[in-house]
């Protein structure tokens, strides 16, 4: 672990106050440094941090340290309640369709794990006994359909594309009518990678969404994305009303601020992670998981 | 916004200015320790002054380290390229080859990302755009095969550069680091005549873990520099201040789009301007 848990700093922290029965203002604040720290290391937005900070310290002052509990111990168990609220209680689901088929569409900026995480789903769900279809709507980035297609062909689910000369709002228009037609009751569109703004990419995303009206929009983010998190999100969001997000590399070590900066920003859920570049690696997301994470406990 | 005073409120806005572009708490706090130490020591007392204060701070990290520019007038060179999961290694390597091409050198590239799929078309499209050889395997083959097969055949053809693709890998999975340690000793041993660059691709978007990348991939295969990706996002890339700072391999290159000519020098002033911009 890169950075020293927070949980011994701030227990050196407040045992160096000898703060007795009541935390008070002083006692809160320095340990508000502490867990700002922690926080903006594992790359939570300033500003998010802030608001944070500021709900954590208005709870924590005046409380009692009861029985067993220290102040340090105290204060973790304020600054992990208020993040797994923050974080959401429990698991999102997949919004399946009334009338099959549930169209996914996959949205992100570039190299997020779009194309991955597209079979990954296409993978979990097959399992489970859907009849999943991938569309190829990345006519953009090099080789892009044709890694859809390898992709497919190692979990054995059909792709659907025509090429990189169609424009993607068409292709996955065909691409539904053709699952339609030929039994798939789960289509998943794989989008190309774009930034959140470019205006023209942006509104190919609006007009494939009007077209196909998908179930589900999934935001595919890298957690080891920084501060920008929050705008990218808050831009895809304002545009096409996500109904997830899917954290991915967290196979990784990072610390993964990001998804506290989404969720707070924008209120989506985190639907899924990536824990790998093999096809089964993608899981259903915890939220109380992330809150120690992420403070590096 | 505009301040009347030099006072705590003018620097907890600046430093909230260097945190939002990922420079991280540690070096953005040491930048603005220095900046209030000059302030002290040279009698400042001008707030428009400071923001001035804060750049030079931050174009001593990055102009800090030497040999900043790449340099290829030495035949035959040889680049590595590494980095984590889709920060845009291949993208960068068809930019490069196609610019050194260009300026009219011979060069080769080397398809060594045998693991992702349709890693090797892609690259062979790029290779395509920029009307340079490739060498490749096929998906599954052994990434130090490829790089050998790469050696032996510039040597062949009298390339001046051989640029080589490698796969993403997080630096926290020990066998592919090692994996890309194999790679890297190959080079040193099958061809110890060429220039050797090792570059780190790190996407600007990244936050405070490119400093975990940067030395990890550092001890793994000697990174003598990093190109930042995707700059032309909102994204900052503050993150290399960190990662200059602390070991201290400068930045070199910067991508700018997806487009084959997406590719600069890096300018330490350009950059520390934008992050003050917007
Ligand atoms: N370690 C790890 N790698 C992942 C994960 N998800 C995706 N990747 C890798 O990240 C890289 C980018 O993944 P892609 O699926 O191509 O990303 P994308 O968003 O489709 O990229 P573009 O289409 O270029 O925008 C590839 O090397 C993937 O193997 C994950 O959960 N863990
Ligand atoms: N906007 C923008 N996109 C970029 C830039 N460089 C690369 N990309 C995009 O980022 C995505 C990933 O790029 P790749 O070159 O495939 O990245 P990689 O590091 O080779 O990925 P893996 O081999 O999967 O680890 C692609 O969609 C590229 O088009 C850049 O400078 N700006
Ligand atoms: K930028
Ligand atoms: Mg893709
Ligand atoms: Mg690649």
């Amino acid at each position: 672990m890169v950075f020293e848990g927070l949980a011994s700093k701030l227990q050196d922290t407040l045992d160096k106050l000898k703060s007795k029965g009541r935390l008070t203002e002083k006692d809160v604040d320095t340990a508000m440094r502490e867990v700002k720290m922690a926080l903006l290391e594992a790359d939570v937005n300033f500003r998010v941090v802030k608001d944070f900070i500021k709900k954590v310290k208005e709870r924590a002052i005046g409380q009692d340290v009861m029985g067993s509990l220290t102040p340090a111990q105290q204060v973790i168990k304020i600054v992990n309640e208020e993040l797994t609220e923050l974080m959401g209680k429990e698991e999102s689901k997949i919004n399946f369709a009334s009338s099959p088929p549930t169209v996914i569409m996959m949205c992100g900026l570039q190299g997020a794990g779009k194309t991955t995480t597209s079979g990954k789903l296409g993978g979990l769900f097959k399992k489970k006994g859907k009849r999943p279809l991938l569309v190829a709507c990345d006519v953009y980035r090099p080789a892009a359909i044709k890694q859809l297609e390898v992709v497919g062909e190692k979990l054995d689910i059909p792709v659907f594309s025509m090429g990189d000369k169609v424009d993607p709002v068409n292709i996955a228009k065909a691409g539904v009518e053709h699952g339609k037609k030929n039994g798939n009751d789960l289509i998943i569109i794989d989008t190309a990678g774009r930034l959140h703004i470019d205006d023209e990419l942006m509104d190919e995303l609006g007009n494939i969404k009007s077209e196909v009206q998908p179930q589900e929009i999934l935001l595919v983010v890298d957690s080891m994305t920084g501060q920008d998190a929050v705008s990218v999100a808050e831009t895809f969001d304002e545009k096409l009303d996500v109904n997830g997000v899917v954290l991915t590399k967290l196979d990784g070590d990072a610390r993964g601020g990001a998804a506290l900066s989404i969720k707070a920003v924008t209120g989506k859920p985190i639907k899924f992670i990536g824990m790998g570049e093999k096809l089964d690696q993608l899981e259903v997301f915890y939220p109380e998981r992330m809150s120690s994470r992420i403070l590096g406990m | 916004k505009s301040y009347r005073k030099i006072d705590e409120e003018l620097f907890e806005d600046l430093e909230e200015v260097l945190i939002m572009a990922d420079i991280g708490v540690d070096t953005s706090l040491k930048i603005i320790e220095n900046v209030k130490d000059k302030v002290r020591e040279r009698k400042i007392t001008e707030v428009d002054d400071i923001k001035g204060l804060i750049k030079e701070e931050m174009k001593s990290i990055l102009k800090g380290g030497e040999n900043s520019k790449l340099d290829f007038s030495k035949s035959p060179s040889i680049v590595l390229v590494v980095g984590v999961n889709g920060a845009g290694k291949t993208t960068t390597i068809g930019k490069l080859s196609s610019r050194l091409k260009n300026e009219g050198k011979k060069v080769l590239i080397a398809a060594g990302d045998t693991f992702r799929a349709a890693a090797i078309e892609q690259l062979q499209e790029w290779s395509n755009r920029s009307g340079v050889d490739i060498i490749a395997h096929s998906e599954g083959a052994d990434p130090a095969a490829v790089i050998f097969d790469g050696i032996q055949s510039a040597k062949a053809k009298g390339i001046d550069v051989l640029i080589c693709d490698t796969a993403g890998r997080l630096h926290n999975k020990v066998n592919l680091m090692n994996e890309l340690n194999k790679i890297f000793r190959i080079v040193e041993r099958e061809f110890p005549e060429a220039k050797k660059e090792v570059l780190l691709v790190v996407d600007a978007t990244t936050g405070q873990n490119a400093v975990q990348q940067a030395k990890v991939f550092k001890e793994a295969c000697d990174i003598t520099g990093i190109v930042l990706t995707k700059l032309d996002g909102t994204a900052k890339g503050g993150v290399v201040l960190a990662v200059q700072s602390e070991i201290n391999v400068p930045v070199k290159l910067v991508g700018v789009g997806e487009k084959l000519e997406d590719l600069q020098d890096f300018d330490p002033d350009e950059f520390v301007d934008a992050i003050f911009e917007g």
